[in-house]
């Protein structure tokens, strides 16, 4: 080991190719387990991330009491800071869905927009109560409910429906999105329950 | 002149605190793992502090779920004026009125096992005693002069001072013996310190809910740690080997 | 691969810094314990501003909301709770590490020429870290928060004339309140850390222009041309030493060497920082003390009020003197006195092991000292500790002169050539 220039990462030339191995040996093992530590040491700051108590707390599920909703009238709940909208059809409302199944994009609701149980022609658990969140499929606005024949201005021979005033997307109440609007799924139905007949749970299923 | 006022007027409030010599300290045995303790200082707690005292940065969902408390017996037995399971544990008591009727809003109990220390706690709810000079009837030892009244007098019974005349250096001097209750109360003395020590308990988990699961995660972290230090050190012995000295 | 390394290495020199700096950077092969606590301090200060990044999340910087805002994040945010105590426990750990840091400097004589611009950059690092750690203690808004700060705040009310107005302007208020808080959260949590940062960043290229110390306070960088080839290193140095010097056989590479050395260091020192996070963050009311679990009232004055534990000696000395003003001043002439160090030394002899038996008793009654002061001023006032603050305080400025006296004509021992154990 006289004037050789040794390279502080190689072994010298007369070494044992023993320790050689136990070199490489403890360099993988001691980078292996610095490794999972510094996983294991990130753990923390990434979980620190979900939902605190405080957003769980906010976004539980909420009890909506219906019994004093009348027939054709909508009332509106926050759940998880978003608008649901309960409403109480008449049966000449359910009766007038069926007609105008071929202006709507996906009339018998094949996309996952609705819980199991919603997946039928009034997309809901019983015919009466439609339960909707009431945000756009384009791009989040809230649309407005017209009732009362106003709506037939934006759909021809549509009484009543939801339009959605940023970019003119119609749903029907059903919560069903026509063709020709930029809305491309219809209204999300969230998972909810009927606690009593005339108390509604929003936010699980039964 | 002014520093010299500024002075004292810092230091003159700390003056009323320190009155008095203290009362030695007696040792609170509590252990957080006793979920039956936790639970029955629990029940103490909703049942004669709430009425005066919050523990508003404790969720009652976040006590449920420590304890094994299922919901629904959490919200029949603990919670008493309609709150939901994950509201803040708050007192229906009014602060402006507290701060008229005690003298002093009652503080905040979430922390008080951080602040005073469980023994303070543990020996300060046991060292009331009847003392007609005070507006609710009772001083304590551990607090002189303290404007809380003795909420757990109906479970210890009447707590009785007494004394004895004692020869000290030449003179007759009245010396602390103990206090002792009438025993009209629902508890023995035993039971009633057993009933303390699992208030203090239930205070000491609300001071710091994360304590049992900082150890638990602990061990296998230094375990962890003492791994790669082995490993570090042979390595960088390997390395060294070739060093002249 | 390579290309691609090539391609960024003739845009910024990234190996060639990475060499000089990191890999074939000359390390004198004697490096001991005491050299382990720059490392530790730079691991520190990373963890205290990712720790505190995170903190910021979910803090809310108002007198209303930051007491709660803390135990939110103890309580309600996962890991919140070891987030916070790594923070509040890395502050601790952070003064250890640096007084330990310091010490080493004085015994080994690593502030004497040419490293006395390394020294005050260091010192300037320590005022900034004490800034730095007084705000970050009025945060979380407890009895000793506010308290503190009213205390420490006011010490300004000393200076002549402009005193009082100063006071009001610092505080941003009449009192403590809000005001003080919030600016205090933004100089603790991006001001001062950015100084900090560059301060440290300063410090490594003033180290590394100059060389490391050692325990024996020898060159181990020689002339060029005065080594015979026996004597030089035969481990790969970059050309920016070996062109200008010749570099001895005392040294080892910086990679693998010594950060094989500083991980070793930095597992013991993880161990006991772990211990301390997960068993006993409050470190008997020293890191996290009792009466900051309780939220700041205006009204309500602590019987006793203490800074955190590394602040006590200085806080002794402030107290040791009766007058105000003169207390303020001697406690940052304490601290002045530091930094003069360099100058104030005026002997050749650097290494503790070569100087007389005198300076080895100065030096470590100055450590006896320090520890004294800050046991008097972390602990409730009596009439004797008055008395023992006021010869601690003059033992402390009295290293210093003691220093200055005997370092002209010291008696010295033979300085040996090449680096010892």
């Amino acid at each position: 080991m006289s004037n050789v220039s040794v390279d502080a990462n190689q072994s010298a030339s007369n070494e044992q190719p023993q320790s050689s191995n136990r070199r490489k040996f403890l360099t993988v093992a001691t980078s292996v387990i610095g490794g999972v530590g510094a996983v294991g040491a990130a753990i923390p700051f990434v979980a620190s991330w979900n939902p605190s108590a405080k957003a769980k707390a906010a976004g539980a599920d909420i009890e909506v009491d219906i019994s004093g909703v009348a027939p054709g009238q909508l009332i509106r709940v926050m759940w998880r800071s978003k608008p649901v909208w309960i409403v109480r059809r008449t049966p000449e409302l359910l009766a007038s869905l069926e007609g105008i199944e071929d202006q709507l994009r996906d009339p018998s609701s094949e996309q996952e927009q609705q819980p199991l149980y919603a997946q039928n022609r009034y997309r809901s658990i019983k015919e009466e109560y439609l339960v909707l969140v009431g945000i756009c499929t384009h791009l989040g606005c809230s649309p407005q409910h017209l009732a009362d024949g106003a709506f037939a201005e934006y759909a021809e021979g549509v009484p009543e429906g939801f339009f959605c005033p940023c970019h003119g997307s119609k749903f029907d109440m059903a919560g069903r999105v026509f063709q020709g609007v930029p809305a491309p799924l219809n209204l999300v139905v969230p998972p909810y329950q009927f606690l009593t007949d005339t108390t509604l749970l929003i936010g699980s299923d039964a | 002149m002014k520093k010299l006022i500024l002075a004292i007027a810092l230091l003159l409030p700390s003056l009323a605190f320190a009155a008095g010599s203290k009362h030695p300290l007696d040792d609170a045995d509590y252990d957080l793992t006793d979920k039956a303790s936790l639970q029955n200082g629990a029940r103490i707690f909703m049942n004669y502090c709430l009425g005066c005292h919050q523990q508003q940065y404790q969720r009652y969902s976040r006590t449920f779920a420590d304890l094994d408390i299922p919901d629904e017996i959490g919200q029949e037995y603990l919670q008493f004026t309609g709150e939901k399971v994950t509201d803040y544990i708050t007192s229906p008591m009014p602060a402006e009125s507290s701060a008229t009727w005690f003298g002093a809003p009652p503080p905040d109990l979430t922390l008080v096992a951080r602040v005073r220390g469980a023994d303070w706690i543990y020996t300060y709810l046991r060292t009331f005693y009847v003392d007609d000079s005070k507006t609710f009837g009772v001083n304590n030892l551990t607090f002189p002069n303290v404007g809380m009244p003795h909420v757990l007098q109906e479970l210890q019974g009447t707590p009785r001072i007494s004394y004895e005349d004692a020869l000290i250096d030449g003179e007759t001097v009245k010396q602390y013996v103990g206090i002792q209750s009438d025993g009209d109360g629902e508890l023995s003395p035993e039971e009633y310190d057993q009933a303390i020590l699992d208030l203090v308990n239930y205070l000491q988990y609300t001071g710091e809910p994360s304590r049992l699961a900082s150890e638990k995660l602990g061990k296998g972290v230094l375990v962890f740690i003492f791994i790669f230090f082995i490993f570090a050190y042979l390595l960088k012995k390997d390395y060294w080997r070739d060093v002249k000295k | 691969m390579n290309g691609f390394l090539n391609w960024i290495e003739q845009r910024i020199p990234m190996m060639r810094v990475a060499n000089q700096h990191a890999i074939q950077y000359p390390a004198p092969v004697n490096m001991n314990f005491w050299y382990v606590f720059g490392f530790l301090a730079t691991i520190v200060l990373v963890n205290q501003i990712i720790t505190g990044i995170w903190l910021t999340m979910n803090f809310e910087p108002s007198a209303e909301r930051a007491f709660f805002s803390v135990e939110y994040i103890m309580r309600e945010i996962d890991f919140g709770w070891l987030i916070r105590y790594m923070h509040s426990t890395g502050a601790s750990a952070f003064f250890i590490v640096v007084y330990m840091h310091m010490f080493r400097g004085m015994i080994y004589g690593s502030y004497q020429k040419p490293r006395e611009l390394l020294w005050v950059f260091g010192m300037l690092i320590y005022l900034a870290l004490m800034a730095e750690a007084f705000m970050g203690y009025v945060l979380p808004w407890g009895q000793m928060s506010y308290w503190g700060a009213q205390v420490i705040v006011s010490l300004f009310s000393a200076i002549p004339v402009i005193g009082p107005d100063l006071v009001i302007w610092i505080q941003g208020d009449y009192v403590i309140s809000g005001a003080t808080l919030n600016r205090f959260f933004a100089l603790h949590v991006i001001a001062l850390p950015l100084v900090i940062v560059i301060l440290v960043f300063l410090h490594i290229i003033a180290l590394h222009e100059v060389g490391s110390n050692n325990p024996d306070g020898i060159a181990i960088k020689h002339k060029k041309g005065s080594l015979a080839e026996e004597d030089k290193t035969k481990y790969k140095i970059h050309e920016y030493y070996t062109d200008k010097y010749d570099i001895a056989d005392d040294i080892v590479p910086f990679f693998p060497h010594i950060v094989l050395k500083d991980l070793v260091a930095f597992s013991i020192f993880l161990g006991g920082f772990a211990y301390i996070m997960f068993f006993a963050p409050e470190m008997g009311g020293y890191f996290l003390e009792h009466p900051n679990f309780e939220i700041a009232n205006p009204l309500k004055t602590p019987e006793h009020i203490f800074p955190v534990w590394y602040f006590t000696p200085f806080y002794a000395i402030l107290k040791a003197v009766p007058d105000k003003l003169f207390g303020v001043l001697a406690m940052f002439g304490a601290i002045a006195a530091l930094f003069a160090l360099p100058w104030v030394d005026r002997g050749s002899v650097r290494s503790w092991r070569y100087r007389s038996g005198l300076h080895t008793w100065n030096l470590i009654i100055f450590a006896i000292v320090f520890i004294f002061l800050g046991y008097l001023g972390g602990t409730p006032q009596a009439d004797w500790k008055i008395v023992a603050s006021q010869i601690l305080t003059v033992m402390y400025f009295g290293f210093f002169g003691l220093l200055w006296i005997y370092s002209k004509n010291e008696k010295t021992k033979p300085v040996p050539e090449r680096i010892t154990k």
